[in-house]
């Protein structure tokens, strides 16, 4: 070892043997050590960037203009309200020239329109990610101790939903997330609070299951236990994958736990020995029972709404004396039912009793076979029906519904990932975390009680996007930066007409008040819109308004006097305060009038393009049919409707033709001539 | 899992990619001269999700008969991704992959490809559509506004409109047409109605009851969609 102690001692010498020379050396080194902080950040990755598209730039027309916008340097926008430091723009520098359309290159796209700029709110609070980092890497993943990666693109609209609590039209997939968490009932289990201090509310109705035995047989529910999906493909139910004998228990426990409600099956009516086959399909084609309940066409395809559950295969759940009974007054079984209360005769109750009873599959309970319930498996069944936490749902005579079940969920979108156990191979990230969670849910452990639901893609995609939007940011945000849904309604009509309208289940497809569903025309400003006896003879008998629609309002076969109550309470109590409905004749214009507004009508409004008057030439289609318009609306409702018809009922397809007075006037009287004849009206 | 099957996909991809210049694909036992779109081409999307349906391919023969078992490569732009993008065609001569569509809204040409015996490249570009914000507001806007008149398909859910005018509307996927309308030509006649470009009163005007940027939100949509695809007119500046 001499020699390389040697070479050590000769290249000290060489280097530090002098002080001059020393110095010499010492000075270079802390020169060199002194270079490194600028030349990292003369070779910093967005130095790169901001060289690279001032290159791209320099090539193009308008390249004066893009170079007086430009400048080098980071670039910040700082918002300390929201909390954001985003230094995106450092990179990504050509945001907001709406030059660089054509430019497909990142980082320096332009960002697509959207309803807000990036300085009112920022990148980070949409996109995710890192805002304060000045690297690709760090910006976007989640290196290190980084938590948030960039949200992946098909998510970002569970952005819109930290602030925005009401549905928007440019978030759709938004939108069907949240209506899913309400209709697939995830919030009985699982509590969502809101940043103003509601909860979302489930949407769909489990059945009670506490008189159970007065309408399905113990081997349904077995069946249904085991596959929901078996029974009817739009079951919303989801799957326990529970084993035979759990079911049995369940089922057992389910049938001995229920009660039975006197008059629920006791009705005892002959059945009509098969008048005409057709009848049935006709009377349940009439009732418009399609327009709620849905029915698998032999090509596999789910046919008619989906408000009332699915019928295929009725006729293997429920039993005739309770569906003679149902048909007869669903209010008996279910006070709530979304249901209306036909009030059918004895026969028709027969005629689709019979029609449903043979909507069967022989397939559906042909494995089935339970013997007697013994007492050990009713008290296991019930301990299941416990853990299972069925109670959650479904209403079951002496069980209390369990409090919060399930995790809370209100900032599940923020739930650090420290705290979650993913499964090997999978990204971490919540996103991805949830998405599998909804998609399969005992694949995180079989041990876990959630069930297993049938969600496509694209209601896992809406689902995860929906759940997202519950950040912390969301619950922290300054308020006067949320914007809050429209608060539930919960109007009630009153006395003996609020009694009819909840008996016909009006609000299933009517809105009153902000109260009510969607597939009918909302109801709030009715008695000012339409004339008394025209309302009565409708409530007597529906006839067409609109051709091309296939739902349609049902006939009731309301009494005399059941109408004239409905009628009295809508003439009376649904008017607008913005005009008097009587404040212009029905009838008595100027024959010169009413030609003025034929010529209006059809050459410069053309209203023939959606709607008819002379059924021999118009063909319009979309509108009301206005063979009759005169002796159906009142003057004073056509003339402000013609002014202004998203005012009168907002969100009506008909557009606003800013109207001047006279021209208004001229049509209300042309429309108002128009009186049709009541018996053409009743023979269609 | 997901990683391994990804480098499953990379190195499968570049062995195939690899053969495409020298040697046989050693996957595919069969090979055919002509690919063709079964299903799935000119969907419309929004942007970063799964197309609803997937993309079928079919590889045929010189005889037109399908071939089974034929290499298939799927490629696209930066962004897209497909559930398998690389694998051969099935007993009937099909090969399906589910594709996912870029962050970014636009057109996005899809590159399907087989090779000969010959390892003779055989290509076919298939389009899809991602909407953006914008688009997907305009798309909204047409199906409660425009599509009842300019969309002629008819179904008994939906009963179009398009057969009871008397002079017929453009369906917006006209691009022949509606290309060579400007944008100002657009919100003219969507805000004015037809006579403002002396064209039918039948369409009425929507000024009164859409917003400049809805109007602006719709002219996006009915440019995206439009077949052939429309480019905007600007100033054309000479290539270096």
């Amino acid at each position: 070892m001499p020699s390389s102690k040697n070479t050590l001692s000769s290249l000290w010498q060489t280097l530090f043997g002098h002080p001059v020379r020393a110095f010499g050396v010492v000075s270079l080194l802390l020169l060199i050590s002194l270079a490194i902080a600028p030349a990292k950040n003369h070779f910093s990755e967005w130095r790169h960037y901001q060289k690279q598209y001032v290159a791209m730039i320099r090539n193009r027309g308008e390249a004066v203009t893009l170079q007086r916008h430009f400048e080098s340097g980071i670039h910040q926008i700082w918002l300390p309200s929201l909390g954001v430091v985003d230094r995106c723009t450092t990179c990504h520098v050509g945001l907001k020239e709406t030059s660089l359309a054509d430019v497909s290159t990142q980082p320096f796209r332009r960002h697509p329109v959207i309803p807000h700029t990036s300085d009112q709110f920022g990148c980070v609070m949409c996109h995710r990610g890192q805002g304060a980092a000045t690297t690709v890497e760090e910006a976007h993943r989640s290196t290190l101790a980084w938590e948030e990666p960039l949200l992946p693109a098909k998510y970002v609209q569970s952005s819109c939903g930290q602030c925005h609590r009401a549905p928007l039209t440019g978030t759709p997939q938004l939108n069907l997330g949240r209506n899913l968490l309400g209709r697939y009932g995830c919030v009985h289990c699982h509590t969502i609070k809101l940043a103003d201090g509601g909860v979302v509310k489930p949407t769909d109705d489990p059945p009670s299951l506490s008189h159970i035995a007065d309408k399905t047989t113990r081997e349904w529910i077995y069946a249904w236990l085991k596959d929901p999906q078996a029974y009817a493909v739009t079951s919303t139910m989801p799957n326990f994958k529970l084993s035979d004998p759990d079911a049995r228990d369940i089922s057992a426990f389910l049938i001995a736990n229920s009660t039975s409600i006197p008059g629920d099956t006791a009705l005892e009516t002959k059945d009509a020995k098969s008048v005409d086959p057709t009848a049935g399909a006709s009377l349940y084609g009439e009732s418009f029972c399609a327009s709620c309940h849905a029915v698998q066409n032999a090509a596999g395809n789910v046919v008619g709404g989906d408000i009332g559950p699915e019928l295929t295969r009725v006729g293997n759940k429920v039993k005739p004396e309770w569906l003679r009974a149902w048909l007869r007054n669903p209010r008996v079984y279910d006070s709530g039912t979304a249901m209306p209360h036909y009030r059918f005769t004895d026969p028709q109750v027969s005629l689709l009793t019979t029609f449903l009873g043979n909507k069967t599959d022989s397939d559906l309970l042909a494995n089935v076979h339970l013997d007697a319930a013994t007492p050990e498996q009713i008290t296991h069944g019930k301990l299941l029906v416990t853990e299972y936490g069925c109670a959650s749902c479904h209403e079951i005579g002496g069980m209390k519904k369990p409090d919060n079940f399930a995790p809370e969920l209100t900032r599940i979108g923020s739930k650090s990932i420290a705290q979650i156990i993913f499964l090997p191979g999978m990204p971490h990230t919540v996103p991805d975390y949830i998405a599998a969670k909804i998609r399969q849910p005992r694949s995180f452990g079989s041990a876990l009680k959630m069930p297993q639901y049938t969600f496509s893609p694209a209601q896992i995609d809406a689902l995860t996007t929906a759940l997202l939007s519950l950040t912390d940011r969301a619950h922290d945000l300054p308020r006067a930066l949320t914007v809050p849904s429209h608060p539930p309604s919960n109007y009630q009509p009153a006395g003996k007409a609020g009694q009819l309208m909840a008996d016909l289940a009006c609000f299933s497809c009517h809105a009153i008040n902000g109260r009510g569903g969607d597939m009918a025309p909302d109801l709030t400003w009715e008695g000012s819109s339409v004339q008394r006896p025209w309302l009565q003879a409708f409530l007597k008998n529906p006839g067409t308004l609109r051709p091309a629609l296939i739902r349609r309002m049902p006939r009731f076969n309301l009494s005399d006097s059941d109408i004239n109550e409905l009628t009295d309470y809508i003439m009376t109590v649904y008017q607008t305060p913005a005009f008097d409905r009587d404040s212009m004749p029905a009838g008595g214009y100027p024959p010169a009038e009413v030609e003025q507004g034929r010529q209006l009508f059809y050459s410069k409004y053309t209203c023939q393009s959606c709607h008819i008057i002379d059924t021999k030439v118009d063909k319009g289609y979309i509108g009301p049919t206005l063979t009759q318009v005169g002796s159906r609306l009142n003057a004073a409702w056509i003339y402000h409707w013609l002014k202004d018809p998203q005012g009168m009922r907002p969100g009506t397809t008909e557009p606003n033709r800013n109207m001047n007075d006279e021209d208004a006037r001229a049509l209300t009287a042309f429309l108002m001539a128009q009186k049709g004849s009541g018996k053409q009206e009743a023979k269609k | 899992m997901m990683k391994t099957r990804l480098m499953l996909i990379a190195s499968l991809a570049l062995m195939l990619g690899g053969c495409s210049r020298k040697g046989t694909p050693v996957l595919a036992a069969n090979f055919g001269t002509a690919l063709v779109e079964s299903s799935g081409g000119k969907q419309i999307g929004a942007t970063g999700i799964v197309l609803a349906q997937p993309v079928v391919v079919q590889v045929n023969d010189d005889q037109g008969t399908a071939v089974a078992g034929a290499p298939i490569i799927f490629s696209g732009p930066a962004g897209v991704s497909f559930d398998p993008a690389v694998g051969t065609t099935d007993s009937s001569g099909q090969f399906t992959t589910d594709v996912q569509l870029g962050g970014m809204a636009g057109r996005y040409q899809i590159t399907a490809r087989t090779f000969t015996k010959a390892q003779k490249p055989v290509e076919l570009k298939l389009e899809e559509i991602a909407l953006g914000y914008q688009q997907q507001v305009g798309f909204q806007l047409d199906d409660k506004y425009c599509a009842r008149c300019h969309n002629p398909e008819s179904s008994p859910e939906r009963v179009s409109n398009y057969d009871n005018l008397e002079v017929k509307p453009h369906p917006f996927t006209e691009g022949d047409t509606l290309n060579k309308m400007s944008d100002a030509d657009l919100t003219a006649i969507i805000g004015h109605g037809g006579p403002a470009l002396n064209k039918s009163a039948l369409m009425p005007p929507y000024g009164y009851t859409l917003s400049k940027a809805e109007i602006e939100a719709l002219i996006s949509y009915i440019r995206l969609i439009s077949d052939p695809p429309y480019h905007a007119a600007g100033i054309a500046y000479a290539q270096k």
